[in-house]
């Protein structure tokens, strides 16, 4: 903070080219009261989300499918690898001929998701103990047994990481997009407009809403695996 | 029903481990032999786990099996690994505490107990299966000192009655205190 506020007034002209952490602070408690703002938050973080949670269960079946089929496998790692290799503006303005602005967010974080969660899932079956799998296959443990005792475990470290690491990555794809597309009520958008104004404390407060809004939900996605793993593969019930 | 072996072959590339082994299992039987000499992959053939080069085997019903390994659940208690294959819950915490779990122990995940009360937990986990009608267990009294093995013979005499069950040790003493017959198995070696 001291190293900012003193880079703030090296560079000088009132915060225009680096604004100081205390007008980035003004500037939040400005827009704070406001329901524009918090309607802002809400349209992004519920696209945002929608496109993380779609590539959640997208990853996990494609995964499952190609751990258990190498044809696949095969098929999905060429789609998979260009996603992630493509930069986000090129694929903001070939989603922008598909889908209307204010859902261009979900398919950006979607597409940019999906192949990080379907790493996870595949590493994370990779990584199951092959003597568990030996042992409930001579215990003929049926398979929903076998999923949330063996598999599940097996697979919830791997995609946890790939969830929390996801988070972060649709946050930035996701608002990307929207500062390309400016839907209406967006986080993008107002990012845009504080830029286009010269207004650069709005610039500021914006990002660090939109960096404590990702390292929030990654905490909560975090927290909520960690939750979900107690869940569904603790202590077996007696029937 | 019996288990019968007959004219057993097993290579693993230009490795002879087992040549024409046949072996009658009807009831409780011992296996010991020394190291290498082919009885964990004569398990692991009777568990469906290997293939045969040639031979047949007949016989084997659902099977209660200790491994080589625990093969634990390691998020579950011991009691809750015994459950999982279909044990009763009141009789695996009975079980358990017969073979010296205490209540500190039956709480804890399995990854958090120590060597021999994992080995006893997949060796009740192998006897207290409901549906297993042969028993396959591979080395377990590893890890007991002289009075637990003393106690986990008792059980297992009792528990595995008059299921077809092929224990495999080189442990005598054991062996001695089953009171089953011992089948000795050689390496097999290149005339």
């Amino acid at each position: 903070m001291v190293v900012w506020q003193l880079a703030a007034m090296a560079l000088g002209h009132g915060g225009l080219f680096l604004s100081t952490p205390v007008q980035t602070l003004q500037a939040l408690a400005v827009q704070f009261p406001t329901a524009q703002f918090w309607h802002r938050i809400a349209f992004s973080a519920l696209r945002i989300l929608a496109g993380f949670v779609l590539a959640l269960v997208g990853g996990l079946v494609l995964g499952a499918a190609g751990a258990r089929w190498h044809t696949v496998r095969v098929l999905l790692g060429p789609p998979m690898q260009l996603i992630r290799a493509m930069p986000v503006a090129s694929f903001v303005i070939l989603a922008l001929l598909w889908v209307s602005s204010a859902n261009l967010s979900v398919v950006v974080s979607f597409t940019h998701v999906l192949p990080v969660i379907y790493a996870g899932v595949m590493g994370g079956i990779a990584d199951t103990d092959p003597q568990l799998l030996e042992m409930a296959r001579v215990y003929r443990l049926p398979l929903s047994k076998r999923l949330r005792y063996i598999w599940l475990p097996g697979v919830f470290p791997s995609l946890s990481e790939s969830c929390i690491a996801a988070m972060g990555m649709c946050w930035k794809s996701g608002v990307s997009a929207e500062v390309i597309g400016l839907p209406d009520h967006s986080v993008g958008d107002a990012l845009y407009r504080a830029k286009i104004t010269l207004s650069t404390p709005d610039v500021f407060a914006w990002t660090l809403v939109i960096v404590l809004l990702s390292a929030l939900l990654s905490a909560v996605a975090a927290r909520g695996l960690r939750w979900l793993k107690t869940r569904l593969c603790g202590e077996v019930k007696a029937p | 029903m019996s288990i019968v072996v007959e004219h057993l072959e097993k290579r693993f590339g230009s490795r002879t481990v087992l040549r024409d082994f046949s072996l009658q299992v009807n009831g409780p039987l011992v296996i010991m032999g020394p190291s290498g000499c082919g009885k964990t992959t004569l398990l692991r053939i009777l568990m469906g786990l290997e293939s045969p080069d040639e031979g047949t085997v007949t016989g084997v019903e659902r099977v209660g099996a200790v491994f080589q390994e625990n093969r634990l659940c390691p998020q579950l208690t011991a009691a809750g690994n015994i459950v999982l294959t279909g044990g009763d819950p009141q009789n695996a915490e009975a079980e358990l505490r017969a073979l010296g779990f205490g209540d500190k122990d039956l709480a804890l995940p399995s990854v958090r107990l120590s060597g021999g009360q994992k080995r006893r937990a997949a060796l009740l986990r192998a006897l207290l299966c409901p549906q297993a009608g042969t028993l396959l267990l591979d080395e377990p009294f590893t890890g007991m000192d002289a009075e637990l093995v003393a106690q986990a013979a008792g059980t297992i005499r009792r528990l595995a009655g008059e299921r077809d069950t092929v224990l495999v040790t080189h442990d005598e003493n054991a062996a001695a205190l089953l009171g089953w017959p011992v089948v000795q198995m050689h390496p097999y070696q290149d005339s």
